[in-house]
């Protein structure tokens, strides 16, 4: 499924309208988890407009490819990808995080169609999505599992557990992605509990690991195409390392750690939705280039 | 889903209660393609020898890691594979607490937790070993059905109906033998409902796992010693718990004990007070169990040294039955 040029641009149209859905759930709730969920929106669109092999009419049927937010907290961009795709009404996220709203600030997946787990409690997607591969062996069925977890998260030691299960079981039909967006609530993830080198820690626990451009559609692409081949077979499991800006497109502070959590006045609302289209412009134009 | 293990009284004095559940697993699997066992690295100590010569490639053994163990059976049950996860209850309410939480209970999935080691059960082992904290903890917990068996006959039972029901169920087992309590499985094992083993006028002592057959044997000594009438509830079902037959309790006999190879905080004793007190009726009431950490040593010296063993249930019996309680309206003299 190699990426042609018109796909490209239609893919970045979508992540950028994605983005604005975003910011302005963000606006609608108050404030959000904005960084988290703009380093990891490129792979959401990637995923839910190329990849996914799913059925909005029939949201659980059997054989779906799962996937699996392991950072939970980047709902704020997840929902909206859900309301897009036709799987909840996006009069929704108009109460995202507000009383009563069956979206909140983690998605859970009881209450909001098209989630298939419901996390938030960092360090518990990888071993859900081991056991839903694990599954998929035992059930003779072909779907494939993606899992996003956050590089943060990978403080937490279940998620080594789970890669250990990964490998010891030879998941290749598990997709595992890490976003690298180096930064977690405290500050630099290397100066708060440093995870360098991590692309050689993923490989030492069994991981297939390709390392891309977790903001360029085109490497992410690419990586999940080889992901996917050497799933046909049952040998260790990929992993795609995310190298990515937290709060992706906010020009002004992405890859600042302050934006992991934010609240957003009217102010700042239009200088951000200005500078998601700058961003935007700018993709296009690499997108073009690139593509020659 | 229908049917389940049946075993005979022959076995029930040969097999040690975890045995049971590995074979009523070993039935099950047997004629459910769809059901696994997973476990970490207790394989052996959780029984699973006879799943593991029917179907081998079904029992998921993650290592010793109890957390990723629970988030696997979740993802598995999400897919619709029905996981039966067995390991240590010290290790399986504590290790993995967060994943029983969201995972399995906050999902509601469909997954069976077999718990074994439980109590003080693994005795010599100490405190690190020791399950006493475990019902505290999973009866906290929302969508879960958490039952206590009193001996491998119900073991036996309370696996079936897991298998049978939808939804999270937590199941602690005792490590070793138990003492043998029911004649077959036909008594009548309904989840959510308590068995009278012993029916009678003068008090209710109410008991779960191996402290039922110890509150059996207390009742037949205080029926001859004493000329006691001790109604004997086998409260094997600690949640949802049976809340008809507590206030039967209440009402009939007006002092109940209860008793537990678990800490008095939060568990048995705390779920039927729970229930007296909101039924607005006064009883005399007497809550046993271990009150800190317990000693180290074999389950039926720790029993002892706890005051939940026979002799233990017939002490406390007669200091309940010699507080004056009556049922009149001056609260002063009351217990």
């Amino acid at each position: 499924m190699a990426l042609s040029k018109q796909e490209w641009l239609d893919l970045e149209k979508k992540a950028h309208e994605l983005r604005h859905l975003t910011l302005q759930t963000t606006v609608w709730a108050g404030s959000g988890h904005l960084g988290g969920g703009l380093s990891v929106l490129d792979l959401l669109t990637v995923l839910y407009y190329k990849y996914l092999n799913i059925k909005v009419e029939d949201p659980k049927w059997e054989d779906r490819d799962r996937f699996i937010l392991s950072k939970g907290h980047a709902a704020i961009a997840y929902a909206p990808v859900l309301c897009d795709k036709g799987f909840n009404d996006p009069e929704m996220l108009k109460t995202f995080n507000l009383s009563g709203s069956k979206m909140g600030m983690h998605l859970d997946s009881n209450k909001v169609v098209g989630v298939d787990a419901s996390t938030g409690s960092l360090g518990h997607g990888a071993s859900i999505a081991a056991g839903t591969a694990l599954a998929a062996r035992i059930l003779g069925k072909d779907y494939l599992t993606y899992v996003v977890t956050g590089d943060g998260e990978l403080d937490e030691g279940s998620n080594w557990e789970a890669f250990m299960t990964m490998n010891h079981y030879k998941l290749s039909n598990c997709i595992v992605f890490v976003d690298r967006n180096h930064n977690m609530i405290d500050g630099n993830t290397e100066d708060v509990m440093a995870l360098e080198p991590l692309a050689d820690k993923l490989t030492a626990f069994g991981f297939n690991t390709i390392c891309v451009d977790g903001n360029n559609i085109k490497e992410l692409c690419d990586a999940i195409d080889v992901a996917i081949e050497r799933s046909k077979e049952v040998q260790a499991p990929t992993c795609i390392l995310m190298d990515t800006y937290k709060g992706a497109g906010l020009l002004s502070v992405q890859g600042d750690y302050h934006c992991h959590y934010m609240a957003i006045d009217d102010e700042t609302f239009e200088k951000y939705k200005a500078e998601l289209d700058q961003y935007y412009a700018d993709r296009v134009a690499r997108a073009e280039k690139e593509a020659e | 889903m229908a049917g389940g293990f049946v075993y005979n009284a022959i076995d029930q004095t040969e097999v040690a209660t975890a045995e049971i559940y590995g074979k009523a697993i070993a039935d099950i699997m047997l004629n459910d393609p769809k059901v696994v066992a997973i476990t970490a690295d207790l394989a052996k100590s959780t029984k699973l020898g006879d799943v593991l010569k029917v179907c081998p490639e079904r029992v998921i053994n993650v290592g010793i890691a109890e957390q990723d163990m629970f988030g696997v059976a979740a993802g598995m049950a999400r897919a619709g594979v029905i996981p039966f996860v067995s390991g240590f209850s010290a290790f399986t309410s504590m290790r993995a607490c967060d994943q029983l939480h969201t995972d399995i209970c906050y999902q509601n999935v469909n997954a069976k937790i077999i718990a074994t080691h439980s109590g003080t059960s693994f005795g010599q082992a100490g405190s690190t070993h020791h399950a006493i904290t475990d019902l505290a903890i999973t009866r906290a917990m929302p969508n879960l059905t958490v039952i206590v068996p009193a001996d491998g006959f119900e073991t036996a039972n309370a696996v079936n109906a897991a298998y049978n029901t939808e939804g999270p169920f937590y199941i602690r087992i005792n490590r070793g033998f138990d003492l043998v309590l029911y004649e077959n499985m036909d008594y009548g094992f309904e989840v959510g409902k308590a068995v009278t083993i012993n029916e009678g006028t003068d008090i209710t002592v109410i008991a779960c796992g191996s402290c039922v057959a110890q509150a059996k044997k207390a009742a037949e000594f205080l029926k001859n010693a004493d000329g006691l009438s001790v109604r004997v509830l086998n409260m094997h079902t600690i949640k949802p718990i049976d809340r008809d037959a507590i206030l039967k309790a209440v009402l009939e006999t007006r002092r109940i004990i209860t008793v537990e190879d678990h800490l008095v905080t939060g568990g048995l004793g705390s779920a039927v007070a729970e229930v007296v007190v909101d039924s607005g009726k006064a009883c005399a009431f007497k809550m046993l169990g271990h009150k800190s950490f317990a000693m180290i040593g074999l389950q039926e010296d720790i029993m002892a040294d706890a005051g939940i063993d026979a002799n233990g249930i017939i002490a406390s019996v007669r200091e309940v039955m010699n507080k004056d309680f009556e049922e009149d309206n001056d609260w002063d003299d009351e217990y």
